[in-house]
């Protein structure tokens, strides 16, 4: 194994650069390195400038996402190993603005996260119900939802999604995830609230089911599984509310 | 009100004025390319599939023609498999085939993700959805050939 690899990072600096271009460093490769390794020991020893997302190195926090040879990738979780000879492309997530090199402004989520209400709605809320009453679960009803809960809004699916890079209306794969994990809950009612949000015209129908969150996500998700379930249960309430009288729905 | 994992607390922050960051830093907004789908196998499998679809409704058309033919007479029938013979056309049936094989492979494929079945409590295995669909294939298929054949 060859003893260093090069890096082909994207540099963006928004007060002098009209866009971005290249910059490219050599970093040691060694066995246990990541490609956020790589960048860190750049940050620390060779360009202090260069700026960069991340924080627990463990595929938890979801902050070091970035696009690594043109896919969207948990860099903590990419080995530099895996790309050798390289050199490595590294670029800031598709899809976002770029604020500054490899790091890209999210506002656009974060505004789209709580139209789809992602939290328990009941009506037996702390206001009716004791304190300390919990609501119980059985091992199959987490399960029924445990999947669409991994979801740590590392925004890889965004990136990976075409339909959100040609329609940024579009309120995205793990948004939708996210909205299925709360409806699957047995303790949640909030199911015809969300469903009234995601039947708009930026909601589950813009997906074409291209699959690319699915395939990108680190903690296997499946927001894919997760859009195309809600077209069903949209369609199947439009069944109804055709079929049956009002008091039946 | 109980809260559980998967979601952040939602940003209540200003708005984002576009084009700038609550800093006034500028943002560069990347482009996407025309070319977009050819850059990787899965968008160009998608983009196929998706053009797939021109061509069902190409074997829908086919059909109508075809019974429309059937329906004027017998010189209507011969004249309609005259035109159904020629090179153009069986061309188009060749590809219009291939794209249809493509459509059902890849949709049958993705059938499991959209829909969790599940029986007597429990999930059914993603292959044995798959497999269902191609019995239902092959049963209806074997109807109409001995419908035809008979």
């Amino acid at each position: 194994m060859a003893d260093s690899i090069r890096l082909r990072v994207s540099r963006y600096r928004p007060d002098t650069d009209p866009e971005p271009h290249w910059q490219e460093y050599d970093v040691p490769l060694r066995k246990e390195w990541t490609v956020l390794d790589g960048l860190n020991h750049v940050k620390n020893e060779v360009d202090t400038t260069l700026s960069f997302r991340w924080s627990c190195r463990m595929g938890i926090c979801g902050s070091c996402g970035m696009n690594v040879d043109g896919e969207p990738r948990l860099t903590c979780a990419t080995f530099l190993s895996d790309h050798a000879p390289g050199p490595v492309t590294v670029e800031p997530l598709a899809n976002f603005p770029v604020v500054r090199d490899l790091v890209v402004d999210l506002s656009d989520f974060m505004a789209k996260l709580p139209r789809v209400k992602p939290w328990i709605i009941h009506p037996d809320d702390h206001r009716t119900v004791e304190p300390d009453v919990e609501y119980l679960q059985t091992p199959e009803q987490l399960d029924a939802y445990k999947q669409f809960s991994m979801c740590i809004n590392c925004m890889l699916c965004y990136a990976a999604c075409p339909v959100y890079g040609l329609d940024p209306e579009f309120i995205g794969p793990a948004a939708i995830a996210l909205a299925e994990r709360y409806d699957l809950d047995s303790r949640d009612r909030g199911e015809r609230e969300r469903l009234d949000v995601l039947v708009e015209h930026d909601g589950v129908y813009g997906c074409t089911f291209v699959g690319e969150c699915t395939r990108v996500c680190p903690k296997h998700v499946d927001p894919a599984a997760a859009i195309q379930r809600y077209k069903l249960k949209a369609a199947m309430e439009t069944v109804k509310a055709f079929l049956l009288p009002r008091g039946a729905r | 009100m109980t809260r559980s994992g998967g979601a952040t607390t939602p940003s209540r922050g200003t708005p984002t004025p576009s084009g700038g960051t609550p800093t006034g830093l500028r943002l560069y907004r990347p482009r996407v390319s025309t070319w977009w789908w050819t850059r990787k196998r899965s968008y160009l499998v998608f983009v196929m599939r998706e053009l797939s679809s021109v061509f069902v409704a190409w074997f829908v058309v086919y059909l109508l023609f075809l019974v429309h033919a059937v329906g004027r007479g017998e010189a209507a029938y011969l004249r309609f498999l005259d035109w159904a013979a020629s090179p153009w056309v069986t061309l188009l049936n060749v590809v219009a085939l291939a794209f249809v094989l493509l459509h059902a492979v890849t949709w049958f494929a993705l059938t499991p993700q959209a829909m969790a079945v599940r029986v007597a409590g429990r999930t059914v295995p993603p292959v044995h959805i798959i497999a269902g669909q191609y019995t239902g294939l092959v049963v209806v298929s074997g109807f109409v050939l001995w419908l035809v054949t008979r």
